[in-house]
């Protein structure tokens, strides 16, 4: 069956770079880095890097999955974050109060979610704002919110089973993966088994012709906001759950961006169009590997952006059509004398 | 004035009206609130988002955005403590070090955009780690400056006295920020360059059609967004008399607020460095109106800028449909 092989060649391909930069990265860690492989089983519990790499890097591949939705359709949302936060803010505020069981709080955090999400895709499509000035409002407010919802402080709360979405393990796993197993799994089928993911792809592909060809484009984008809304408040959640507290000010920082790098690493262009899921997963946890790899090896935690930086551009460099004519034109000039 | 002029100036005057209406709103709801020295703090403590504003809007006007303003201005901070404290060198040369730096920093990721075409939001988004990593590289502490040249001299004795008010005086960082505001304006009105910035943020294709080196001119904005965020340091520097690496986090996302309220459009072609300025001082006073007010929390602050930009985002969308529906208006 060629057509069947073609298709799957297809598939794969945008998965080429990802693995090339994460097994670079485990290769370097095996050579370099004692210890990195090691995982023990203790309590009915792995333990070691590679599980806290799984598990951190759960929390941003889940927004990242979100945000792959909208940047397939040609946006960005950069309240991400900010809706972390307010997610993080409503949970353990909620919960702390003991206005409400844990479950109906984790319950809200996702509608709120859903809200800003909501909220993002009617600027976009209704008002026409573009992508990053749209959430940039949400972004500059929402943490402010966040802070109201709290009154500024940071809330702590006792809950057994609201700290288990955090710290929990599931099959002797990090709960988080568990989590993003299940989101990913949901994504998936909506992306690929509903005609959803090819209306994505078309509107950001072309969003006048696929709104011709009868493609309900406000629809279809309000649909990748939302998503990445409830996405992001999930987030928000298990990292509220984690630290057992919730801190308006901090949680969720930056979160949007690092799920924005993950994003571009796993192959799917920040112009639109085709895009990426497993590719953005992985992306996900090379960021997460390549920031443990940096702590290993004694680099601070506020040194660390640098390299991330400088990685992340090379990464998006080596993706770029002009670089690549660049090269090959050299390469071609040194080979004909 | 027909609606086709309206539409750049139309923005602009709102500005202005909402900046009117907010200080109107202090003047009426506090005593004293009208005062040299509410004008005077004003200018002071935004003197350096003033700044790095304006390089937002070279950026902005050229259809390009720079997330890395904060960033730098962090690094920048840092970098001129440790070279005074450490290195014992003249705060003069330290300046004139990490304006150098900004501007070379400037220009790597304006090649980076301009010759490899990758989008600008995602390299300066990298040049915001980029620089924030290399400020805690370069001292992971904050360093108070205590040369005399920059405690003594630049904090009071190079302040201009104004005779009308007594004992008023501005510091030299607000002559900088309306020196750098002048300098801004004029490029961007009188000068090739400032001209070619409005036609690239038009329509590049139509400005490379003409003629304009338009990869070049996009480089070159870089650079002054990354010498004036420099500046913007320099200046923030002198105000909190430290360098600090975890500074002006999200100050970026500040200055393009400000110049989103100040009738800049987003996707470039439409706009003024003297909108950015109202934009930064509405901010400003907001702010003022808040610490008057005394038991709101400041988080308030970051909503009701929000609300603006979305308001002002919207006016701007109105504008451009109410013009279009009308048709090419004559003369």
């Amino acid at each position: 069956m060629p057509e069947r092989t073609r298709a799957i060649q297809n598939a794969l391909r945008p998965l080429l770079w990802p693995v090339v930069a994460l097994g670079l990265l485990l290769i370097f860690n095996a050579v370099c880095t004692a210890g990195f492989f090691t995982i023990e089983l203790r309590d009915g519990r792995f333990y070691g890097v590679l599980v806290d790499i799984l598990n951190h890097g759960s929390r941003v591949a889940i927004v990242a999955l979100g945000m792959t939705l909208v940047i397939a359709t040609g946006g960005v949302d950069l309240s991400a974050g900010a809706a972390a936060a307010i997610a993080g803010a409503i949970t353990a505020s909620l919960v702390a109060q003991g206005h409400a069981p844990w479950p109906l709080a984790i319950v809200a955090a996702l509608a709120a979610g859903l809200l800003c999400g909501v909220w993002n895709g009617v600027l976009v499509t209704v008002l026409r704002l573009q992508p990053i000035v749209a959430t940039l409002i949400l972004m500059v407010a929402g943490r402010g919110i966040a802070q109201l919802i709290t009154d500024g402080l940071i809330i702590t709360f006792q809950s057994p089973p609201l700290a288990a979405v955090g710290n929990g393990s599931f099959l002797a796993l990090p709960m988080p993966l568990a989590l993003l197993v299940g989101v990913g799994a949901i994504v998936a089928l909506g992306a690929h088994r509903t005609p959803l993911g090819l209306f994505i792809a078309s509107v950001g592909d072309n969003e006048v012709a696929s709104r011709l060809a009868g493609v309900p484009d406000r629809a279809v984008r309000i649909i990748a906001y939302a998503a990445c809304g409830v996405l992001a408040a999930l987030a928000g959640v298990i990292e509220c759950s984690y630290i057992k507290a919730a801190d308006a000010n901090n949680a969720g920082n930056l979160l949007e961006l690092d799920a924005i790098l993950a994003v571009v690493i796993g192959g799917t262009a920040l112009r639109g169009g085709r895009f990426s899921l497993a590719g953005t997963v992985l992306g996900a946890f090379f960021m997460q590997t390549l920031t443990t790899t940096l702590y290993m090896q004694n680099v601070s935690a506020e040194i660390a952006p640098a390299p991330k930086a400088a990685v992340v551009v090379i990464v998006c460099l080596l993706q770029s059509p002009s670089f690549r004519h660049r090269c090959a034109a050299l390469f071609a000039r040194r080979g004909s004398p | 004035m027909t609606l086709a002029r309206l539409r750049p100036i139309g923005p602009l005057l709102v500005t202005f009206g909402v900046l009117l209406a907010i200080f109107a709103f202090g003047c009426f709801a506090f005593p004293n609130f009208a005062s040299f020295a509410v004008v005077r703090n004003l200018l002071v403590d935004n003197a350096f988002l003033g700044v790095a504003a304006i390089g937002a809007t070279f950026v902005i006007l050229s259809g390009g955005i720079d997330l890395s303003v904060g960033s730098v201005m962090a690094c920048t901070s840092i970098l001129i403590a440790t070279l005074i404290e450490r290195g014992h060198v003249h705060p003069i040369a330290a300046f004139a070090a990490a304006v150098a730096a900004g501007g070379l920093f400037g220009a790597m990721q304006g090649l980076l955009i301009s010759r490899f075409e990758l989008p600008a939001f995602l390299v300066t988004l990298a040049g915001l780690f980029f620089a924030r990593g290399a400020a805690f590289a370069i001292h992971s502490q904050s360093i108070g400056i205590g040369h005399v040249f920059v405690s003594a001299t630049l904090n009071e004795s190079l302040a201009f006295h104004l005779p009308f008010a007594a004992g008023g005086s501005i510091p030299i960082t607000v002559v900088a920020l309306l020196a750098i505001l002048l300098a801004s304006w004029t490029t961007l009105r009188h000068t090739r360059f400032g001209r070619s910035v409005y036609a690239v943020g038009d329509d590049a294709a139509a400005a490379a059609l003409m003629g304009l080196p338009v990869r070049a001119i996009r480089v070159r904005v870089y650079v002054v967004s990354g010498l004036l965020s420099a500046c913007a340091g320099v200046l923030f520097t002198l105000y909190q008399q430290s360098g600090d690496p975890a500074a002006c986090k999200g100050l970026e996302l500040d200055a393009i607020a400000a110049v989103v309220i100040g009738g800049t459009l987003l996707r470039g072609g439409v706009g003024s460095v003297v909108g950015s300025f109202a934009g930064v001082l509405i901010l400003g006073l907001i702010q003022t109106i808040i610490a008057f007010q005394g038991n709101l929390s400041s988080w308030w602050a970051r909503i009701v800028a929000g609300g603006l930009v979305l308001l002002f985002l919207c006016l701007h969308r109105g504008l451009s449909k109410l013009s279009r529906s009308r048709g090419p208006s004559p003369g």
